[in-house]
């Protein structure tokens, strides 16, 4: 299976993916550190790939969504956005919205 | 690698000439800006698509020699 065929798999087999660096427990890469963060803080299940695993998919998920940079985060298959969108989102509260549209069931947020 | 922000901002004017930009370099540094775009032509266009306007304009740019642009783009009224 090519890198991109695995990508493919991947956004299309689960509701909430994230491709980034490191793995949600370990993000290595602050950006993807921060988008960890918010889907956490909302209670949002997700899978993260590590796409520090090999240098096809760190190289075939930029040309997969045509996008330059690393996080990713794909929802129902469509992808949302990297970090800057995904933090501008949950600011303004559309992040949640989104999600909840498109029928993800978060897990009981932090108590803030 | 590092690149100027008078660099940044004119490949982006060059692309989207309607575009109002505002760069702020985050650490002095030359590699980690903050870029406001905002451009008629975003308008009708989702979140996603400005920013990949942004990042076509940046020509490679972006993930290569600029290793952070935090980016947000709007619309002249969405401000």
């Amino acid at each position: 299976m090519s890198a991109l065929e695995f990508i493919d798999q991947q956004v299309k087999s689960n509701d909430v993916v994230l491709f980034m660096k490191g793995t949600p427990q370990f993000p290595q890469c602050g950006f993807s550190g921060q988008v960890v963060q918010i889907l956490d803080y909302l209670g949002v299940p997700y899978k993260g790939v590590n796409v520090l695993d090999s240098d096809e998919l760190r190289q075939g998920i930029k040309t997969y969504s045509n996008w330059p940079t690393i996080p990713q985060l794909y929802v129902k298959g469509e992808f949302v956005g990297g970090c800057d969108i995904i933090r501008e989102m949950f600011q303004a509260g559309e992040l949640q919205s989104s999600l909840k549209e498109k029928g993800i069931t978060l897990r009981a947020p932090a108590q803030a | 690698m590092a690149m100027d922000a008078r660099e940044i901002e004119r490949l982006i004017k060059e692309s989207i000439p309607d575009a109002e930009v505002e760069i702020r370099d985050l650490a002095g540094d030359g590699d980690h800006y903050a870029a406001t775009v905002i451009a008629e032509s975003f308008r009708g266009k989702s979140r996603v698509q400005q920013h990949q306007m942004v990042y076509a304009a940046l020509k490679g740019s972006m993930g290569g020699a600029l290793h952070a642009l935090a980016l947000q783009t709007a619309t002249p009224q969405g401000r």
